[in-house]
């Protein structure tokens, strides 16, 4: 390998092609944020609105985790670890919907 | 080719031939041993510590309200009027102890210590990945201890709402539990520091050769323990926030609405959740008491194999144990609050994931105790302690059966039968462990051995006297003494005639204590006076022991290269009874080429 | 002494040892922001009257438009920092990262003024319990965001000089600093819907 101390390693990346990335996806967030907004003045349940918001808000965060932080192209182990942190997330998530138990109403 | 990948040098490179100072050495030091050495320390000095306040404990329980003699008019009117140990004061004992033996004794020493000594050099790395956050992490436990142990001295005295300071009575008490607060915040960013570290060294510094199924069992443990740190400290550094909150800017996060505090509504708006406090705190606790057990087993398992002369039984299925018992233990934590009322669907559910992870545990205790069978078996101080760990776990384990069914948890949640079952897990268990592991590695740190009487001296009174004091709580318990009760449980009429076990458990526990004296003397004395030992005493095969007594900056005078499994003991045809990993094939005099020794 | 990996890729994961580092420092941030998003769910299904809390919170949806706005063009100027650097370019690496702390900047000054309008209707945390975790989570992603801040900047300005010594060095830190800001604006991104709209 050649002497990597004073380079950078930019053989296997295509940066202009990154950036032009860069650029779109900033474009489509710029959208949804809109659409985020846009739709809280729109009617609908409650249910439902929840599910929309959280919809676009994942998938928002989906292009910066995929494109800004590179996550498209990463290695496996990486994947793994986020694999297990994201399924721990959601079992953290469901604790706190176990708030029901604490209306139950025993039988007198 | 067998060279390790070098990566460029640190921007602030450490020239080996500038003298660091003093300082930079031994106090300020990225280097991964004494780092090591320092958490080892201070979590034995904790240990004591903690030791010390269950030992006042003792005494209330075994002459309730009796002044305690000599001592006792040192803690001032507030806490022992005339010597006599208040209510509070024996709840303030109760909870530092609890959360001194826990944060700042066992994990610094079986994690920190161990973690940063034993890891780096096992795997033939020359240190830490992250040398500098490594000092970073101990730093940050120091100031965590040094929190804790201020809290004793405000005014109005340190936390005294258990380990577990449940809302709502720690939202409100008016103790130290604000600084309990904040100093967990500094234990836990040093735990969080800490496992990235180690996470990354596993993963990333491994010699050439050591690949993931020769890696030594020790290992194993402390790369999944770090995983539970990394991801399950989190939710409790959250609820601590959410707790400072409500003691500090008066929100309800785990108030509910209309609580009412000796006769006065509490004037907060309400609204939270003391069940809330629980899930976050059991989320971090449950794998928090695998962070407790997972290094010993990986020290008894390390211990075994080189005093049994015999690979260890089983290793692949240990390994896989082991990450099935790390991924298990993050869903189970709910065994914890049988008793709150969450319906029987949550009780099924956590009773049947905590059934399932004693499948584990129990495979690697088989493992390690059919690795005895057949075996050559070498007495010494280490493998005494690693010997008397095996049932003492076993008892540990088979009593949180019990615990974790939900219909038998029911009677005996919350009393002396919980504090016998974690207790045998945690003193004859992890603590006879840890004890292995000091006498094993302490001529790897300094060069010297430890004497073997006095090791012996340490032992058996320890062993007895440990049964003396826990084997008596799992009856008191059976017959319905509760826990945290600072009279011992006489004023209750069904507690009659256990309770006056009370006095030899006692009895037992100061026994123990002088039962310490000889380790103590042991091991300061042997750093300057002990045996000079060669690089390998033991005459073991893992890598750390190609390193010289003690290794220097940098660990290895040869880069480590590894051709062979972790146990190659009493391999057919081989004299002698060991092949060291690093020995290259064919190679019977090779092993000495990374040795000073003569 | 070296610690190999810092900088060359490990041959068998492929990555340099402060890639996993970040990685797992930010699964930690994952679990402990979890942890707050799970006692908001529980806090709102627990509650008797979350809507009537939520408005007597009264909150600036514009303001906080603005602010989500901001963060996300503040992660394209980080983003566009590290790609300043792969293209060998300093000058526009420290626009981009001065950028990227700019923003940071008016996000705070924004959030200022978010409190201390909500001081002035007395409105605290201890007023109903969905202010107590709106200043919480936003409060402390707002510590983030000073963090991150701190970090970009020494990158920005002193920091910048390991160019000169080790360009591929600084080239991984400022991705590495880049993925925990990308992390603040995705924490953002869930905080904004959630507390102000839903």
């Amino acid at each position: 390998m050649s002497d990597s101390h004073h380079a950078v390693d930019t053989h296997h990346v295509d940066i202009d092609k990154h950036v032009r990335t860069y650029i779109l996806v900033f474009v489509s967030l710029m959208v949804l944020t809109v659409a985020t907004v846009g739709v809280y003045y729109i009617h609908m349940s409650p249910a439902v609105g929840i599910a929309v918001a959280l919809f676009i808000a994942s998938i928002k965060a989906g292009l910066v985790a995929c494109f800004f932080m590179h996550l498209i192209d990463e290695k496996k182990l990486i994947y793994w670890v986020l694999g297990l942190t994201m399924f721990l997330f959601f079992v953290l998530l469901f604790t706190g919907m176990m708030a029901r138990a604490a209306h139950q109403v025993l039988p007198t | 080719m067998a060279e390790p990948a070098r990566g460029l040098s640190e921007a602030h490179a450490e020239h080996h031939h500038e003298e660091l100072s003093f300082w930079r050495q031994y106090v300020f030091s990225t280097d991964h041993k004494v780092i090591g050495i320092q958490y080892a320390v201070t979590g034995l000095a904790f240990l004591l510590f903690g030791f010390c306040l269950m030992m006042l404990m003792r005494w209330q329980l075994a002459y309730p309200d009796q002044p305690l003699p000599l001592i006792g008019n040192l803690f001032g009117p507030n806490r022992a009027p005339g010597g006599v140990i208040l209510p509070d004061f024996y709840n303030e004992l109760g909870a530092m102890h609890g959360t001194i033996m826990v944060f700042l004794g066992v994990v610094p020493l079986a994690v920190g210590g161990f973690g940063n000594f034993v890891l780096p050099l096992q795997i033939g790395a020359p240190d830490m990945a992250f040398p500098r956050m490594n000092m970073l992490s101990y730093w940050c436990l120091f100031l965590g201890g040094v929190t804790m142990l201020a809290s004793f001295f405000l005014p109005t005295g340190a936390a005294a709402n258990g380990w577990t300071s449940y809302s709502p009575l720690a939202d409100i008490a008016l103790n130290g539990q604000t600084a309990w607060l904040i100093g967990m915040i500094f234990l836990i960013t040093s735990s969080l520091l800490g496992a990235i570290n180690f996470i990354t060294t596993a993963i990333q510094l491994r010699a050439p050769g050591m690949s993931w199924m020769r890696l030594p069992f020790f290992c194993w443990s402390q790369l999944v323990t770090a995983f539970l740190l990394l991801l399950a400290f989190p939710p409790l550094e959250a609820a601590g926030v959410l707790q400072l909150m409500d003691r500090v800017a008066g929100t309800s996060f785990f108030l509910p609405s209309g609580l009412v505090i000796g006769g006065q509504a509490l004037e907060v708006s309400g609204g939270g959740n003391p069940l809330l406090w629980q899930h976050l705190f059991w989320f971090l606790a449950h794998p928090e008491v695998y962070v407790l057990i997972l290094p010993a087993l990986g020290i008894v398992a390390e211990v075994v194999a080189n005093n049994t002369r015999k690979p260890l039984w089983g290793y692949r299925s240990m390994v896989y144990s082991l990450i099935f018992l790390g991924f298990m233990s993050f869903i189970v934590w709910a065994h914890h609050m049988f008793i709150t009322g969450m319906g029987t669907v949550m009780s099924s559910f956590f009773q049947t994931t905590t059934m399932i992870i004693s499948i584990p545990s129990v495979v690697i205790l088989t493992a390690l105790i059919i690795s005895l069978w057949g075996a050559s078996i070498r007495i010494n101080t280490p493998m005494l302690f690693a010997l008397g760990f095996l049932p003492m776990f076993g008892i540990g384990g088979l009593t949180g059966l019990p615990l974790g069914l939900a219909a038998a948890d029911i009677p005996l949640h919350d009393t002396y039968y919980v504090i016998g079952h974690f207790h045998y897990v945690v003193a004859p268990g992890t603590l006879f462990a840890l004890f292995a592991g000091i006498y094993y590695w302490f001529p790897k740190a300094t060069g010297r051995q430890m004497n073997e009487f006095l090791g012996k001296l340490h032992f058996w009174p320890s062993l007895i006297f440990m049964n003396g004091i826990f084997f008596p709580m799992l009856i008191q318990g059976l017959n319905g003494v509760s826990r945290r009760l600072a009279d011992g449980g006489i004023s209750y009429d069904f507690a009659g005639e256990v309770a006056g076990l009370n006095r030899m458990m006692s009895v037992s526990a100061w026994c123990l204590g002088l039962a310490q004296i000889p380790f103590l003397i042991n091991f300061f004395v042997s750093i300057k006076s002990g045996k000079k030992a060669s690089d390998n005493p033991w005459q073991s095969t893992t890598v750390e022991w190609m390193a010289p007594s003690p290794p220097p900056h940098g660990n290895f005078l040869t880069a480590p290269v590894v051709y062979r499994g972790p146990y190659e003991y009493s391999v057919p045809g081989q004299q002698p009874d060991y092949i060291p990993q690093c020995q290259p094939p064919g190679d019977a005099g090779g092993r000495r080429a990374a040795t000073v020794e003569t | 002494m070296e610690i190999p990996y810092t900088v060359e890729a490990h041959p068998e994961t492929g990555l340099n040892n402060g890639k996993i580092g970040i990685w797992l420092f930010l699964t930690s941030e994952v679990m402990l922001f979890g942890a707050l998003f799970a006692t908001f769910i529980m806090l709102r299904i627990g509650a008797d009257d979350w809507a009537h809390l939520k408005a007597e919170a009264e909150l600036n949806i514009p303001l906080a438009t603005v602010n989500t706005i901001v963060l996300i063009t503040s992660s394209v100027t980080m983003v566009m920092a590290w790609a300043s650097l792969m293209r060998r370019q300093l000058d526009r690496y420290r626009l981009f990262m001065l950028a990227t702390v700019g923003f940071g900047c008016v996000f705070l000054v924004i959030k200022y003024f978010e409190y201390t309008a909500k001081f002035a209707h007395h409105h605290y945390p201890s007023t109903n319990t969905f202010l107590a975790i709106y200043f919480t989570m936003t409060g402390l992603h707002a510590l983030h965001v000073i963090g991150g801040m701190a970090f970009n900047f020494y990158y920005a300005v002193p920091g910048a000089k390991l160019w000169h010594k080790n360009p591929q060095w600084l080239t991984d830190r400022v991705e590495h600093s880049g993925l925990f800001w990308h992390f603040v604006d995705l924490v953002w991104i869930f905080l904004f819907p959630v507390f102000y709209l839903l």
